[in-house]
């Protein structure tokens, strides 16, 4: 058996790359990618918590987990919809281009 | 109640002004004019109405005609004061009535022919309205707050009125001047309120005595006099004297006449109206209607009264010996006769065995309501018949008139009568009326009588000067035969004929002491023989010296005169440098000394504390405004910054 703090690593690892992927991208498709990653290791937490925590049977981290996923899926039906709607105003998908959205 | 249509004298020239000021600008002059002389002809029928009804009514038991109050209601209530407004009926309130709606429509209907074809004819008739609304209303108030109410209304439309042409710098001045003046006067007269209506509980004037209140009228709240004399005996008085410094200035009293000979910038009809007949009277009537109190409560003080009253009938009359222009002639004439009536109020004597209210001491109540009356009517007939002279040579510099008898009979005729009645000739009845304050002044003192009759005779003079100024005397020819004066047009003459025929038949016709007395007894007028003879003699004296002086085609004794004391005549002709005085009072001492200071610590502490914060803000928001610089991913650094540095903070701490 894979021990659990082999998932926390990979949890964390995934953390940091889609924190460095949000900050680091200009390409808003990159930027929702790397939220994603973010999403994905929490999910992993609460999976692997949940096991830790309750072997024998009790299910809150799954479902928080699967709950997350329904979210995220949502949320990247809306942002990509927002950018396909910037790409079509501005001709560009890079973050800069929709700085004067500011005012 | 009998009296209760009374309303409508306040109401109707209240919905004229309304409807003028509002819709005058689209309709045309004549329908405008009609709007305002109708309305207050309406007036005029009930005003009249009224004092048939008043003064035909049986006297009470006491011999007195009851105090009416068919309106009152309490509009603001103060707590423990009430702030009441309504109409009550007197016979001093009463007879203003008639004196007001009288010259008021004869006002406006002179103003049809002296407005004719003026810009802004339509304001100038909703002016009018307002004016009248708001004299009337003083007159019948029921309490001084409502008195004090009417009274800075009248002020205003008195500003209104006398800046009508405000195109021209000097009306705007002089507006701007009658009115801080009148209201730096005011200021007082509120003060004096205060501590009046403080100390006894009440605004009313429920002394006035036999009191009948309508039905659904709000009782009046009894004045406590008791009250006030037991806190300090000075309370009063100085409540009393306070309101009179506010009459002084709305009555042109020395020193705060300043205003008055400007105001004659505005319409000549106005000046006749307003700065002759009725609102300078307000600080008489003002002093009248609180009488009782003077004179139980603060007879001691009456004498300040008088001292103004002298010095001012005399500093006016002297000034007005010297003007060249006709309307300020009439103008220091007015501050003059106006001082004759306050010297009257004040030379008014404690009753009798132990009465508060006695005709024979107190003759000089009657005297001078009663010269009140003959003034507005002979004054505003000279102002009108002054309007009809410049509607005819374009000028108020007596320079251009002379030799106008011929031109303008009806005139000529009209302000001969009145010339004669204010220099106190009988028949006319500014003999009576002015030898009945002679006799009161006699009364109270022999000194302050001499020197009325010698303002008497001064008076004579000057009006005499002025008549031969612009009737006789040196024609101006030369203007004359490039524009000929003409005699004025029917409008303008008939208030002229009705205003004399007044003038000649009021003194003698009915007793005035019948109606209006101090202690509302009957009192029958009789003359002094030797006082009359007297002050008729001196009166004949001066005119004819007048005469003598001014008559002829040149006038050499006037200009030996002249040339003898060229100082005094210019000092005379320079009103004796009060404008000046006060000019320096004003801007040298007062702005210099206490408003500019004011301004510098308005300017520079308090402006600078709140300017200080704007630019305080301002900086701050400048400052941090490129934070927001809409690049995501630089937000999320700071957001990640944030984060972690929240995480340590947190990790420190627990």
């Amino acid at each position: 058996m894979v021990p659990v703090e082999f998932y926390f690593v990979l949890s964390a690892l995934l953390f940091f790359i889609g924190v460095f992927g949000f900050v680091t991208r200009r390409n808003l498709i990159a930027m929702l990618i790397s939220i994603e990653l973010v999403l994905n290791a929490v999910d992993i937490n609460f999976a692997a918590f949940n096991r830790m925590l309750f072997p024998d049977g009790q299910l809150e981290g799954f479902f928080m987990s699967l709950f997350s996923i329904g979210v995220s899926a949502a949320e990247s039906a809306v942002a990509i919809a927002i950018i396909i709607n910037v790409y079509r105003n501005f001709h560009s998908d890079q973050v800069n281009s929709i700085e004067n959205m500011k005012y | 109640m009998e009296y209760s249509y009374v309303f409508l004298i306040l109401l109707l020239p209240f919905l004229s002004f309304i409807v003028l000021g509002l819709a005058g600008m689209k309709m045309p002059h004549k329908t405008a004019g009609l709007i305002g002389t109708l309305s207050l002809g309406i007036v005029t029928a009930l005003s009249y109405y009224t004092a048939f009804c008043y003064f035909t009514a049986e006297r009470g038991v006491d011999g007195t005609f009851a105090t009416m109050v068919p309106y009152n209601f309490t509009w603001l209530p103060l707590g423990v004061l009430n702030f009441d407004l309504g109409i009550m009926l007197d016979p001093i309130s009463v007879m203003m009535l008639i004196v007001i709606s009288t010259v008021s429509l004869m006002v406006h209907i002179y103003s049809f022919g002296y407005m004719h074809g003026e810009k802004g004819f339509q304001r100038y008739y909703a002016y009018l309205s307002l004016f009248t609304m708001s004299m009337l209303g003083l007159v019948v108030a029921t309490n001084i707050f409502q008195m004090y109410l009417f009274w800075e209304l009248v002020g205003v439309s008195s500003y209104l009125l006398i800046g009508f042409y405000y195109p021209l710098h000097a009306a705007v001045a002089a507006s701007k001047k009658a009115f801080i003046v009148t209201r730096f006067a005011d200021m007082f007269f509120l003060i004096g309120i205060l501590i009046f209506g403080f100390y006894t509980g009440s605004f009313s004037f429920s002394f006035a005595g036999n009191v009948v209140m309508g039905d659904g009228a709000t009782p009046f709240i009894p004045v406590d006099v008791v009250r006030a004399v037991a806190a300090g005996g000075f309370i009063i008085p100085t409540a009393l004297v306070l309101m009179f410094i506010g009459g002084a200035g709305k009555s042109a009293m020395f020193p705060l006449h300043i205003w008055l000979p400007d105001a004659m910038e505005g319409p000549t009809p106005v000046s006749a109206l307003i700065h002759a007949a009725t609102m300078v009277v307000a600080g008489v009537f003002q002093i009248a209607r609180l009488f009782p109190l003077w004179i139980e409560y603060a007879p001691g003080q009456m004498s300040i009264v008088v001292y103004v009253g002298v010095f001012t009938a005399f500093y006016a009359a002297a000034v007005a010996c010297a003007q060249s222009d006709i309307k300020r002639v009439l103008a220091f004439s007015t501050i003059s006769q106006i001082a004759f009536m306050m010297v009257a109020l004040g030379v008014c004597l404690p009753g009798h065995d132990g009465a508060v209210l006695d005709n024979h001491a107190q003759l000089g109540y009657m005297a001078s309501m009663f010269h009140l009356f003959t003034h507005a009517m002979f004054k505003a007939c000279l102002f009108l018949g002054a309007g009809c002279i410049i509607h005819a040579v374009h000028s108020n510099e007596m320079s251009t008139m002379g030799g106008l008898r011929k031109y303008m009979p009806i005139t000529h005729i009209t302000f001969l009568i009145s010339c004669i009645a204010i220099s106190g000739i009988p028949p006319f009845s500014g003999f009576f009326s002015k030898d009945e304050i002679i006799t009161a002044c006699f009364a109270y003192s022999p000194v302050v009588g001499w020197i009325m009759t010698a303002i008497a005779a001064m008076t004579a003079f000057y009006m005499f000067r002025l008549y031969y100024g612009i009737f006789w005397g040196t024609e101006n020819k030369e203007l004359h035969e490039h524009h000929t004066p003409h005699e004025a047009p029917l409008t303008m003459t008939i208030p002229l004929i009705i205003l004399s025929v007044i003038t000649l038949t009021c003194g003698w016709i009915v007793n005035f002491g019948s109606f209006v007395s101090a202690s509302g007894l009957d009192y029958e007028i009789h003359l002094d023989k030797q006082i009359a003879i007297t002050s008729t003699v001196i009166a004949l004296i001066s005119i004819a010296l007048a005469t003598y002086i001014y008559k002829g085609e040149k006038q050499p004794i006037a200009d030996i005169l002249y040339k003898r004391f060229p100082k005094l005549h210019r000092a005379a002709y320079k009103r004796f440098y009060m404008d000046e005085v006060w000019m320096f009072i004003t801007h040298k001492v007062i702005f210099r000394l206490v408003s500019t200071p004011i301004a510098w610590f308005d300017r520079h502490v308090v402006d600078g504390t709140f300017d200080f914060i704007a630019w305080g803000s301002n900086a701050a928001g400048e400052t941090i405004r490129p934070w927001q610089s809409g690049d995501v991913r630089q937000y999320a650094v700071w957001f990640l910054t944030g984060t972690v540095a929240l995480t340590l903070v947190l990790l420190c701490l627990l």
